[in-house]
This record gives structure tokens, C-alpha cells and sequence, in this order.
């Protein structure tokens, strides 16, 4: 402890050679009481959220007075059988390999490109693809729902017009490519949080590096290979946790435009736990359900990232010299 | 010399295109706000109306009570930055404290729920504000908002405050201010940038929030925000597209200004997140 020079210049030990613990906490009172109002937001937004869900999920419960038809584990066991369950978990994890496969790799050419100091309006071009990221969600989705209107939007219009399709095609209204059209708005409006990510990443690429591979006569293609590349790799790791995290949790652009339809072609494992908690139409809300399927569907994302732990970190091993 | 310039300029004839198509939905949503229904319905595709209207937005903003929507956001938004901003700059402050126990368990869990999924969280958290007696109100939903968006403002500021020399506020401190006082009237001041990259991030958060304000207003429509409004409007009235449009102009504009005014803090405070 090299506290003990400081120690006279503060006013607070009361009890300075009291006993030991008691005295440390007293110096820290204040601490405390400031972490007071932390702990209670955060405990009882996000902590006791995490492990009521697990309580609930073992009770038939409608929400009214506390839960008591304890039902073990029968809401899990039928989450776990409930098809519609997993149509929403698939439809789900289409979002995070949408924003994998096809967001990450786009977004980190652009970045590539955005962030050489020679290419002019680079600022510009940048604001313009954050743009749909401020948005709202909700609003924005439908905005562009009308766009596709197979009546007289303007999208079918144009194809129309050109004479790329014979009939309007309805979008958002044909199971067939609902999910699709849903996947590429999402991948449309997060693009610019993603960008924003490798930008960043690649400003810690140092320049002097750089500089030593242009003189070394390294052209762009190896200096990406060889330097760009390694430098970001232990970011991407981030970068994707944090996409794949984002994309799994899209709820309201799927609520909003298609409410899960049509004939839950679209329904997500957010929809689908909001629909058996909240949904008016449902004659009595199952709580109970909606937590266990909550649960599971927490406890299945965990596996998908522990999943790519080691496969993250084989590669990252492996792009190093 | 040429060869480069063509190379070099080539990709503007890639971008512009692609930047155009990126924001025509915003393009075209301002300008039917602007059109009349029946142009909207016969008219062609040009993107100027021909004789400008403000029925749509008078529509919007009193027949779809996007001005209730309005004054909702705004007093959702800012309880939910000024709870983000106290809550956080206090804990940041407390855990900047050298040598304070227990310290680490309590980062540990703050940093390791950032990577638990909690999509699944609201059924508690709803039951929770409810039991609170806070169901009806927007002051519930506000601390629903604020408490899993606490984390990185925490950390921000306990970083921030890490790094103030101690020769400061021992100072504070030989002056006869006490904890309470050299947080309020030295640190805090002292922490404007990271305040100004909290309340910012938070405040488009909060704004462009949907999940927790739709279900804390299912009972009350007059609590509705401008995200659920815009999606109470459009599940009533599918096709008064110029209205819609209109009411969507009233939800994203003034974020969007906001926007564009501090792009700078924005986007390197999204960039902050991932650095550290």
C-alpha cells in the first residue's frame, strides 16, 4: 500500500487504527454511495432481467399476480419442440450471417477505399452511407416498404417500366422473398456502424509501416496482405461480436414493416417472444413460455459465440508471420 | 501520370451512383411529404412536386397526433440522457478511485453482460417497472432505456477520470472541498467531452428507440413515441403514403440535423467502442 504518504492529506479516517476492513470501507463510503444508483439501475434493468427470465420460464403464467403453476421444465421442453421456434431462430441467424457475409466484407472494401487520403470527397461519401444508421429504424423500414409497394411503388415502377419483370413483384408480401428483401434493408441500415468500425480499425494501422512498405516497393495488394491485414484481424474479432450481436437482436424493423408475416415467413426469435408476452391478440399472454423461449434462444446465441471463440482465435494465430 | 489520375477518379463513378441509390429513400421521402395524395398516386417520378402542400404534415402532425408523438420523444429522450449522464458519471467517478475494493468484480460484470445476449430481458424488465408503479408513464420506460445502455458510459467515464492527476484533486481537496463537492465542481466540468459523446450517443439511442417505448405504451397510445407512431399510423392507414411520408420527415429530420451538426462526437464515440 503507498497510500500511506497520502494518507494525511485526507480527512476521512475516522477510525484510523480501527479494525482493518471496517476502516477501508468507511474511506470508500462515499465511493459506494456514489455506485449506489449504478447498481440499482443496472441490477434491476439488466442483471435481475437475466435471471428472473430463468424463474419465470418454469411457471405457466399469465402475467397475473405472482407466478405459482410451477411447471418444471415443460416450457422449455416445448420451445425446444415447437417448430415455429426454430423457423424464427433460422430467421434470426440469416440476419447474422447477412451481416457476416455480406455486410462485413462490403463495408470493409469501402473502408479500405474511404480511407485513402487521395480519393476526394472521401468525408462526403462517408456521411452519406452513415446516414440510414441515424434513423429510426421503424420509420425508415416503412418508408421503404412503401417503395416496394407492388401497387405503384416506385421500385416495381421502374422494373416495369424497363421491362425487367412482367408483374410487379410484391416484396414484402410473397413468403418467398420477404426474408430476403428484410435481410437486405437490415444490411442497408447497419452498413454505416459497420463501416465506422473498420475505419477505425484501420486508423491503427501505423503509418510509418505503411511508409516502409511503399519504399520496400510493396505494392497495394501486399502492403493489404501483409500489413493492412494482421494489424486488423484482432479488431475484426470485435467488430464481428458486435455485429453478430446487433443483428441477432433485429426486432424492429421486422415488426415494424412486416409484423413477422407473411405467414411468419419473416418472424424472428424477438417477434416471437413478443407475440406470446405482449401480442393483443392472444386471448391470455404466456409469460412463462415467452421467458423459457427467451432463455433458450440467450442460451443459443452464447453456444454460436463460444462456437466462434476458437475458430476466432486459430485464424488470428494463424495471420500472424 | 494520367493512367493514375483516371485510376485514382475512376472510383467516383462507382461511388456516386451507389450514394444515390444509398439516400433515396431519404430523398423520396421529403419529397412526397410535399405532393399531394393524387400526384402521389398518378403522378410520374419526379422527385419535385408539382404544387407544393403542407396538408401532409398538417395530417400528420395534429389527425395522427405525431405533435403528442413529438413532445413524447423529446421528454423520453432527454430523462433517458440526464439519468445515462448521473448515473454513469457517478459510478465512472467511484470506480476511479484508487484502491477501491470489490472494484474489479464489478467492471468484470459490467463488461461481461455486454456480451450476454439480453434480447430476451423484457418480460422482467417490463414486470419490474410495472411493479414499480411506473407502467404508465414514460419515466418507466426511460429507465428501462437507461439501465442496459449504462456500460460504455460507465467505463467512458471511469477512464476519463482515471486519467486526472491526483495533484488536482488533492488541491480540491486541500481547499476544504469535500467528495461530493470536487466531483460537482471540479471533475464534472472537467469531463464536458466525455458528457457531450455520452448524452449525444444516448440521445439518438433513446430517440431511434422502438422495442422498450412499444411496449411500455401498449395500453396507453397517447405515451407513443414517434418510432411507434409512425407504426401505430401505418397499420391504420396503409395508404396515405404522403402522409406517412410527412410523419416520417417529423420522426427522422431533427435526429438527422442532430446528426449532421455533431457528426464528429458520433462517430468517434462509435469508433471508441470498438478501440477499447
Amino acid at each position: 500500500m503507498t497510500t500511506t504518504v497520502e494518507r494525511p492529506l485526507e480527512k476521512v479516517p475516522v477510525a484510523p487504527r480501527g479494525p482493518r476492513r471496517p476502516g477501508r470501507f468507511r474511506k470508500h463510503l462515499w465511493s459506494y454511495l456514489f455506485l449506489v444508483p449504478m447498481v440499482l439501475l443496472f441490477g434491476g434493468f439488466t442483471v435481475w432481467p437475466m435471471i428472473a427470465s430463468w424463474w419465470y420460464g418454469f411457471f405457466n403464467w399469465d402475467g397475473v399476480g405472482n407466478p405459482t403453476d410451477w411447471v418444471g421444465f415443460a416450457n422449455f421442453a416445448e420451445v425446444l419442440q415447437a417448430e415455429s421456434f426454430w423457423r424464427a431462430f433460422w430467421h434470426s441467424f440469416a440476419f447474422s450471417l447477412a451481416a457476416i457475409f455480406i455486410e462485413m466484407p462490403l463495408a470493409l472494401v469501402l473502408a479500405i477505399l474511404l480511407n485513402s487520403s487521395w480519393l476526394r470527397f472521401r468525408n462526403l461519401y462517408r456521411l452519406v452511407l452513415f446516414l440510414p444508421v441515424v434513423a429510426t429504424t421503424a420509420v425508415i423500414g416503412i418508408v421503404i416498404a412503401i417503395l416496394l409497394d407492388p401497387a405503384g411503388g416506385l421500385v416495381n415502377r421502374i422494373l416495369l417500366d424497363t421491362g425487367l419483370v412482367d408483374q410487379p413483384v410484391n416484396f414484402l408480401g410473397s413468403t418467398s422473398t420477404a426474408l430476403p428483401t428484410l435481410l437486405a434493408i437490415d444490411v442497408w441500415k447497419g452498413f454505416g456502424i459497420t463501416l465506422i468500425y473498420w475505419l477505425a480499425a484501420l486508423q491503427t494501422v501505423p503509418k510509418d509501416l505503411q511508409e516502409a512498405a511503399a519504399i520496400d516497393g510493396a505494392g497495394f495488394w501486399r502492403a493489404l496482405r501483409f500489413i493492412t491485414l494482421p494489424v486488423v484481424t484482432p479488431i475484426a474479432i470485435v467488430i464481428l461480436l458486435l455485429v453478430f450481436q446487433r443483428s441477432l437482436n433485429t426486432f424492429d424493423l421486422v415488426r415494424a414493416v412486416t409484423e413477422g408475416g407473411p405467414d411468419y415467413a419473416t418472424d424472428v426469435v424477438p417477434t416471437y417472444i413478443y407475440r406470446y408476452a405482449f401480442d393483443p391478440s392472444l386471448q391470455a399472454p404466456r409469460y412463462g413460455f415467452a421467458s423459457a423461449a427467451g432463455v433458450v434462444f440467450g442460451l443459443l446465441t452464447l453456444v454460436v459465440t463460444l462456437l466462434q471463440a476458437p475458430f476466432l482465435k486459430r485464424r488470428l494465430a494463424g495471420g500472424k508471420p | 501520370m494520367n493512367r493514375r489520375f483516371v485510376r485514382r477518379n475512376g472510383w467516383h463513378l462507382l461511388l456516386i451512383p451507389v450514394c444515390l441509390v444509398w439516400i433515396y429513400p431519404f430523398v423520396w421521402m421529403v419529397s412526397a411529404a410535399f405532393k399531394t395524395p393524387r400526384e402521389m398516386l398518378i403522378g410520374g417520378l419526379s422527385l419535385l412536386p408539382d404544387d407544393a402542400t403542407l396538408d401532409n404534415f398538417q395530417r400528420a402532425w395534429t389527425t395522427a397526433k405525431f405533435s403528442t408523438y413529438t413532445a413524447n420523444t423529446i421528454t423520453f429522450s432527454i430523462a433517458v440522457v440526464i439519468a445515462v449522464l448521473l448515473v454513469a458519471s457517478t459510478a465512472g467517478y467511484a470506480l476511479a478511485r484508487p484502491g477501491l475494493p470489490g472494484k474489479k468484480v464489478l467492471v468484470g460484470v459490467l463488461v461481461a453482460t455486454m456480451f450476454i445476449p439480453h434480447g430476451y430481458t423484457i418480460i422482467p424488465t417490463f414486470l419490474l417497472v410495472n411493479g414499480l408503479g411506473l407502467g404508465n408513464g414514460l419515466l418507466g420506460a426511460a429507465l428501462a432505456q437507461a439501465g442496459p445502455a449504462l456500460v460504455v458510459p460507465v467505463l467512458l467515464f471511469m477512464g476519463f477520470f482515471s486519467g486526472i492527476p491526483k495533484e488536482l484533486e488533492e488541491a480540491a481537496r486541500m481547499d476544504g472541498a469535500g467528495y461530493l463537492r470536487t466531483y460537482w465542481r471540479v471533475m464534472l466540468p472537467l469531463a464536458k467531452p466525455v458528457m457531450g459523446t455520452v448524452a449525444l450517443m444516448n440521445f439518438i439511442g433513446a430517440w431511434n428507440a422502438f422495442f422498450i417505448p412499444l411496449v411500455f405504451t401498449l395500453g396507453n397510445p397517447d405515451l407513443r413515441t414517434l418510432g411507434v407512431g409512425m407504426y401505430g399510423f401505418y397499420g391504420q392507414d396503409t395508404t396515405d403514403w404522403t402522409g406517412l411520408a410527412a410523419a416520417a420527415c417529423i420522426s427522422v429530420i431533427p435526429i438527422v440535423v442532430v446528426f449532421l451538426f455533431l457528426q464528429r462526437t458520433f462517430v468517434e464515440g462509435i469508433a471508441g467502442a470498438v478501440k477499447s
